[in-house]
């Protein structure tokens, strides 16, 4: 009896050990990176088999279409098939004003100008008929969301389509872009003031509707650690989560990085 | 001299009281993106048409669906080429509610468009063209860029 014990405390104690070892070895920042592995805190949708068959969807695609790393703030490039275009191939280029959706259903919004238009594309970025995703301008903003570029002037959100992808130094932290954007006068499409924006500048309201926002202001919900605790997905199983995607990830990462090398090699064109 | 009550009304004739629908219904203001006369004219003095019918059995606009409209006291039929409303993933939406004008036959009034195109439209078009029918798909040739 004393001798299996001692070996079940032992083997207790290796795996512990082994956890420690993993928890070390999956950067923090996969959270960031990859938001859309997680699920859906609300427990109405929790379903632990779809979420793992999700996760086992997702790594599939991961590896025909590389999706790279991108914020809200990012410009992107999207190439997809369009059935109705006479192509067959279509590519919108646009900031990400929206990131959202978990599992197989994460989308982004991308919004650009065209012929001072403004235009607006969800894209699922699991959508099998999207051919490439490129990061154009890897950037973060004040915001969770950049909705408000539809209430604000044409220039904020206007990106040409033959945009030069920037490159960011090899291990380089994804910069915050701190611009204040000038929203347009009033009506606007939502009640910017109540939201606590950080990426717009001063709002000139009137006495009544700033009289509104703060009775409708919320101050108290920062202290309140369970619906904090009920809007996220705990640390715990979060690396649970990353411990089973840990190592395929990392391989697509590494195929991607060698295949970018690859891609920097320019052939020398015949020119006269 | 008019009394501050009846000052309230006169005044009250230029703002927009209805509530913002996100949908294309009768009365839904709409914005002319072709270079027809009577579009741009009704847009160039402020008051661009409404619509008074939807062709379809729902009385809701989508997009390339056809619709009449009042525009500078004519009646004139229309295609609606981009919505702000919600749409599918992949397709476009745009900031304002687009319409352009088409005859009776579908040949539109205008000889150019100038703002992008939904790709979809052309196969909608295409769809809604019947032989011996009305031709849409010549609103698909005169548009200057699709996205």
């Amino acid at each position: 009896m004393i001798t299996q014990d001692s070996v079940q405390e032992s083997q207790n104690n290796k795996k512990a050990k082994q956890n420690i070892e993993q928890r070390k070895a999956i950067p923090n920042r996969y959270r960031f990176i990859y938001p859309e592995f997680l699920p859906d805190p609300d427990p109405k949708y929790r379903n632990l088999l779809r979420e793992k068959l999700e996760r086992m969807d997702m790594l599939a695609r991961r590896t025909h279409v590389a999706i790279p790393e991108f914020y809200v703030g990012s410009v992107l490039a999207v190439t997809y098939s369009e059935p109705h275009a006479p192509g067959k191939v279509n590519k919108f280029v646009g900031i990400c004003i929206e990131r959202k959706g978990s599992g197989l259903r994460a989308t982004c919004v991308l919004r650009n100008m065209v012929n001072n238009q403004g235009i607006e594309v969800i894209y699922e970025l699991y959508d099998p008929a999207i051919q490439k995703i490129e990061c154009l301008r890897l950037e973060r903003r004040l915001d969770s969301h950049l909705r408000y570029l539809r209430d604000a002037p044409a220039e904020y959100s206007t990106f040409p389509f033959d945009m030069e992808p920037e490159y960011l130094l090899e291990g380089a932290s994804v910069p915050v872009n701190e611009i204040k954007v000038q929203l347009n006068p009033r009506p606007w499409l939502e009640k910017w003031e109540r939201q606590e924006l950080k990426g717009i500048t001063e709002l000139q309201l009137p006495e009544r509707r700033i009289r509104k926002a703060k009775a409708a202001a919320t101050p108290w919900e920062k202290y309140d650690l369970m619906k904090k605790y009920r809007e996220t997905i705990p640390e715990e199983d979060q690396n649970e989560i990353f411990n089973e995607v840990h190592t395929k990830l990392h391989e697509v990462e590494i195929t991607r990085h060698r295949q970018k090398h690859k891609r920097a090699f320019v052939r020398p064109q015949k020119t006269g | 001299m008019l009394s501050p009550f009846a000052m309230l009304n006169v005044a009250s004739r230029n703002i927009s009281t209805s509530t913002p629908a996100s949908q294309i219904i009768k009365l839904s203001r709409l914005r002319v993106v072709d270079n027809s006369e009577i579009g741009k004219k009704a847009m160039m003095e402020g008051r661009p048409p409404r619509c008074i019918h939807v062709y379809n059995k729902i009385g809701v606009g989508y997009i390339g669906d056809r619709i009449l409209v009042a525009i500078r006291g004519e009646k004139k039929k229309g295609i609606l080429v981009g919505l702000k409303q919600q749409q599918a993933p992949k397709v476009p939406k745009f900031d304002t509610n687009n319409l352009v004008l088409i005859d009776d036959n579908g040949t539109p009034l205008g000889t150019r468009i100038q703002v992008p195109i939904p790709h979809i439209l052309r196969t909608k078009m295409k769809e809604k063209t019947h032989s011996k029918g009305a031709d849409y798909t010549k609103l698909i040739a005169i548009a200057s860029r699709f996205v």
